[in-house]
């Protein structure tokens, strides 16, 4: 028994030590890109580590929005599309979710299996088609290429379906059926307010798989003042930037990921719950 | 009478179930399933530019696909993918496996678990490409990895980590590591949460020790949610683009020996090489079909028969 004890000790010494290892492992990259963010060019350019915070984040601040890229035009670019992305996203996946879950039609079970057939076909092995399809369509240099297609998103459709096969009771629809209101009121007043924890951890999702995105974007908006955050990263690195300001380029990358990063702390909880929600049934 | 009336009343709501799916559907057509039509067929005509003059399109069958092979880069950018991929994914799925089997491990007792989840589960969610940027910042030769390398000793002050193979390598792999074993660790746990708790007690009582029950009991139980991810992973790792592109500025140096599959593709679309990018496209797409049909037999399979 004593023996047991000391092995559990052990064990658990072990599993914070390695925890801990991989806390910094995690964390270390954005602390210097906060540090480095708030260091002049050239104390950039000579002394290459530093630890402590230094006092120039608004200079590179100012420096980056004065620069040659329309950053905050690209944060606001990035904003609507992620917004409208997340918005109609999770709306038209739940609509979708709910014509499954709800009614029985023929064809049913051919279009849900499809639709979870498709799930894992990547976007990249269509993207000539589409590209080609929006310069037809006269789309380029467009926000609907980026927003519209998320309205067909499989995996947000899984997750809903699954979200109103537990907590969508079929007697509730039938009441409101009898009281006399129409299909599409029963919808939008009374399962997408029930629907509201698992839409909001959609929301967040596709908000910040559109906000990272980069590979469709980056082949549809070629005007400056159209291209999102993502986009701008990569012409910086394109840019041979090494001779220009560091400082401006730490506060680009640190201008491009806190936005989510604080989102994160604040939901942090919905979030991790929702990663595995619609995983494996095992 | 009434049966026909409720019945028909039935009949009357369930073509909502159309309506309802029609937005899905009107979107899937457009954007995906007539781009995809399209990469297809132009998989099959000799489309490209060369210089300013356009060269077809012209009906050339499979000589594209046959382009593809002859000249020896699918095979090395496959086996870059593949190496950057594997070399990610052993690290992610031990310390995911370790993590997961200690987080619901209850003998152990973990405290701050809330925290440690949320921290490595972090850099999922961070801009890939603006990780990669960082990256690329901190190694280059001015940047305070590379100098606290130089001052510890550990390199030569000229040595670029941009310059090598190996180092390129490993920090595209290092990347994906950090950001998917946060991901992987939480879908593991939720696995072994899943486990029915009264095979560990009668385990425990029978004297089995902890590494006996995570090999004998947890293991086996846990191997379709590990398929499900292995499989998942390696969908994901065919498409990796963002890290190595921006870290490489789409070179794929040194050499083109850290050039992936997307990157490669990515290259014929901004060149308008048509023919070859749908032949590249095509493979692609039967590939990750396949081994998607193994994930849809993992997760819908007991879906759609409820």
């Amino acid at each position: 028994m004593e023996k047991e004890k000391g092995s559990v000790h052990a064990r658990r010494f072990i599993a914070y030590l390695v925890l801990i290892i991989l806390t910094v492992l995690c964390l270390v990259w954005f602390y210097i890109l906060i540090i480095n963010a708030t260091r002049s060019k050239n104390d950039l350019r000579v002394n290459g580590f530093s630890a402590i915070p230094s006092t120039h984040l608004m200079e590179n601040l100012n420096n980056l929005f004065h620069g040659t890229q329309p950053v905050l035009r690209g944060m606001l670019n990035s904003i609507i599309v992620a917004g409208c992305s997340a918005f109609l996203g999770t709306y038209f996946s739940t609509m979708t979710a709910y014509a499954i879950h709800a009614y029985r039609f023929k064809g049913r079970k051919f279009i849900y299996t499809f639709i979870l057939a498709i799930m894992m076909i990547p976007t990249q092995v269509s993207a000539l088609g589409f590209v080609d399809l929006m310069r037809k369509m006269k789309l380029m240099n467009n926000f609907i290429p980026l927003i519209i297609p998320s309205m067909a998103a499989p995996v947000v459709f899984f997750y809903m379906k699954q979200y109103m096969d537990s907590n969508l009771p079929g007697s509730l629809i039938e009441a409101a059926r009898i009281d006399g209101a129409s299909e599409f009121h029963i919808f939008n007043r009374i399962v997408v307010p029930l629907m509201k924890p698992a839409i909001s951890v959609q929301a967040i999702f596709t908000f910040v798989s559109s906000w990272n995105n980069y590979f469709i974007p980056s082949l549809i908006l070629k005007d400056e003042n159209m291209k999102t955050l993502p986009v701008l990263i990569a012409e910086l690195r394109s840019a041979d930037f090494l001779k220009f300001d560091m400082g401006q380029v730490y506060a680009m990358i640190a201008f491009s990921i806190f936005p989510v990063i604080i989102v994160y702390l604040f939901l942090s909880r919905n979030i991790v719950g929702g990663v595995t929600a619609g995983g494996v049934k095992e | 009478m009434s049966s026909k009336k409720s019945s028909s009343r039935i009949m009357r709501h369930n073509k909502y179930g159309y309506i309802f799916l029609l937005p899905f559907m009107i979107v899937f057509v457009i954007f995906q399933l007539i781009p995809l039509i399209s990469t297809i067929y132009n998989s099959f005509f000799e489309n490209y530019m060369s210089g300013l003059m356009q060269i077809g399109p012209n009906f050339i069958g499979f000589a594209n696909y046959a382009k593809l092979f002859s000249s020896g880069e699918i095979e090395k950018y496959t086996a870059n993918t593949m190496i950057m991929w594997i070399a990610g994914f052993i690290p992610q799925i031990i310390v995911s496996l370790l993590l997961a089997a200690w987080f619901t491990d209850p003998s152990l007792r973990l405290k701050g678990q809330r925290f440690f989840k949320t921290v490595i589960y972090l850099p999922n969610l961070i801009m890939a490409s603006a990780f990669a940027l960082l990256f690329f910042t901190l190694f280059s030769t001015v940047g305070p990895i590379h100098s606290i390398a130089v001052n510890l000793g550990w390199i030569d002050q000229s040595f670029d980590f941009m310059k090598s193979t190996a180092s390129v390598r490993t920090l595209i792999a290092m990347m994906n590591f950090l950001m998917w074993f946060g991901n992987t660790t939480l879908l593991l746990m939720s696995g072994m949460m899943g486990i029915d708790q009264s095979l560990f007690e009668a385990a425990e009582v029978d004297g089995a020790t902890a590494t006996q029950i995570f090999w004998k009991i947890t293991m086996p139980l846990l191997r379709p949610i590990f398929v499900y991810v292995l499989i998942t992973s390696l969908i994901g790792g065919l498409q990796m683009f963002d890290v190595p592109q921006i870290l490489t500025n789409g070179d794929g140096g040194p050499a083109r020996t850290t050039m992936t599959l997307i990157m490669w593709l990515n290259k014929h679309l901004y060149s308008k090489n048509y023919g070859l990018a749908g032949a590249l496209s095509v493979i692609l797409l039967i590939i990750t079909g396949i081994l998607s049909i193994v994930v849809f037999k993992l997760t819908a399979e007991k879906e759609v028969k409820a």
